[in-house]
């Protein structure tokens, strides 16, 4: 282990909620350390476009510039930030250890995860074969190489609708696959795709094969109701069907929900183990939003500042 | 994006095919997200392994031919070329120890 200092708090992760936890931490001195991901940092508004919802921004904003904005917002009051992913946590005890993929090891008495989610997959035995030849998880990405071809989105909620309408500056024809009758996306989000000349709707079925030898060139999916299975051609299939909190560190060390996501005391940021706390993505299976991801890192962060004012309380009478 | 050597149609011939050492080539584009992350990473891979492999770049927007050639509708996509051949492929922005695992015969 390298004598490193103990600071007295690391955010993991650098989607809002670690970030805002950063400027909140760092304005109260607490001199955080972000351990931001190497190729995560600025969290999943990172793969976005236009954010239209987040208060503050009448003509909205790029995802990736508000996430510049709030990284140069926590650097402003002193957060330090380290583009290196977290490999291992040891969050038992009054000091927490982390490793980072470097081999450095970084040590403090309290600790924010927030960690987000990662995409979930289909699940199917030629997603993987085929991903990067067809299959894609970035619509801002990987639009481009899909002009005038047809195209399909797998999904109901409101990214699947953001990506179907962002698909629709390349694609000739967008086919969304929704395993329900309805959308689950924001009314606002639905109205738009609905109304969309480019997007159809395949409703009430699951896609249980993508064929292609070495690309993607259809799509099987089942109607639910009928049991019914019908090819789409499609050369495209972009993946859009939810995400998992990303609890692979920390799910042998802290309480989970039935969920997946990191349990927290009531409103509280606070975990199951003292001085781990936990905000965005990873405790929320329901919201999931950058203004309420964001909300919850300054919850974190007082938290934090609570905790760490009575743990040198405690010290000073001992 | 990294800071490597930008290669075009005219140019990724000599550069990348015609090389004596393998080529790293970073396929990517101004709005890709992920491929900004991942420049770094291909930068510090460019330093530490300069005696074994080359690393360049191409713009997929400006270069569509090449892009095209290789069958590329995911970035950023990481190729390898040994000897004028695609012989290795990373999708997707990774961290560095798995792109050096994914490559290690390379490096």
């Amino acid at each position: 282990m390298t004598p490193e200092e103990i600071r007295e708090v690391i955010i993991v992760g650098s989607g809002p909620a670690g970030y805002t936890a950063a400027v909140y931490t760092a304005r109260a001195n607490l001199n955080p350390l972000v351990i931001a991901g190497s190729v995560t940092a600025g969290g999943e508004l990172m793969n976005t476009t236009d954010v239209e919802n987040f208060p503050g921004f009448p003509e909205g904003i790029m995802g990736p510039d508000l996430m510049d904005n709030m990284q140069k917002q926590a650097e402003r009051f002193g957060a330090e930030i380290l583009f290196d992913d977290v490999t291992e946590m040891n969050l038992e005890g009054e000091i927490k250890t982390l490793s980072l993929a470097d081999g450095t090891i970084y040590r403090a008495r309290a600790v924010i995860v927030s960690t987000g989610s990662a995409y979930r997959e289909l699940g199917l035995q030629d997603e993987k074969r085929l991903s990067g030849h067809g299959v894609s998880w970035c619509a801002t990405c990987d639009g481009f190489f899909f002009r005038e071809q047809t195209i399909a989105v797998i999904g109901g909620g409101d990214s699947a609708m953001e990506e179907a309408l962002f698909l629709t500056k390349f694609a000739a024809k967008v086919i969304v696959v929704h395993r329900r009758n309805e959308l689950r996306a924001s009314k606002i989000m639905a109205d738009r795709a609905l109304a969309h000349e480019k997007i159809e709707f395949i409703w009430d079925s699951e896609v249980i094969g993508i064929n292609g030898a070495d690309k993607v060139d259809g799509l099987v999916v089942k109607n639910r109701t009928s049991g019914e299975e019908t090819t789409v051609n499609v050369t495209g299939i972009f993946v859009a069907i939810g995400n998992d909190p990303r609890v692979d560190l920390v799910k042998d060390q802290l309480e989970l929900t039935a969920e997946g996501t990191i349990a927290v005391d009531g409103r509280t940021s606070k975990t199951s183990l003292p001085g781990v706390f936990a905000a965005g993505d990873v405790i929320d299976s329901t919201y999931r939003q950058a203004i309420t991801a964001a909300a919850s890192g300054c919850a974190a962060a007082q938290d934090v500042e609570h905790y760490l004012a009575n743990v040198s309380e405690t010290l000073a009478t001992v | 994006m990294s800071n490597a050597k930008a290669v075009t149609e005219a140019t990724f011939q000599a550069d990348v095919l015609d090389a004596d050492k393998p080529v790293i080539v970073d396929f990517w584009a101004e709005w890709c997200g992920p491929c900004r992350q991942l420049g770094p990473i291909l930068d510090q891979i460019a330093e530490e392994h300069a005696a074994k492999v080359d690393v360049v770049k191409v713009n997929v927007d400006e270069n569509q031919a090449i892009a095209a050639k290789y069958g590329i509708t995911s970035i950023p996509a990481v190729y390898v070329f040994k000897g004028g051949e695609h012989v290795a492929t990373s999708i997707g922005a990774k961290p560095k120890a798995v792109i050096e695992k994914d490559f290690a015969e390379y490096l």
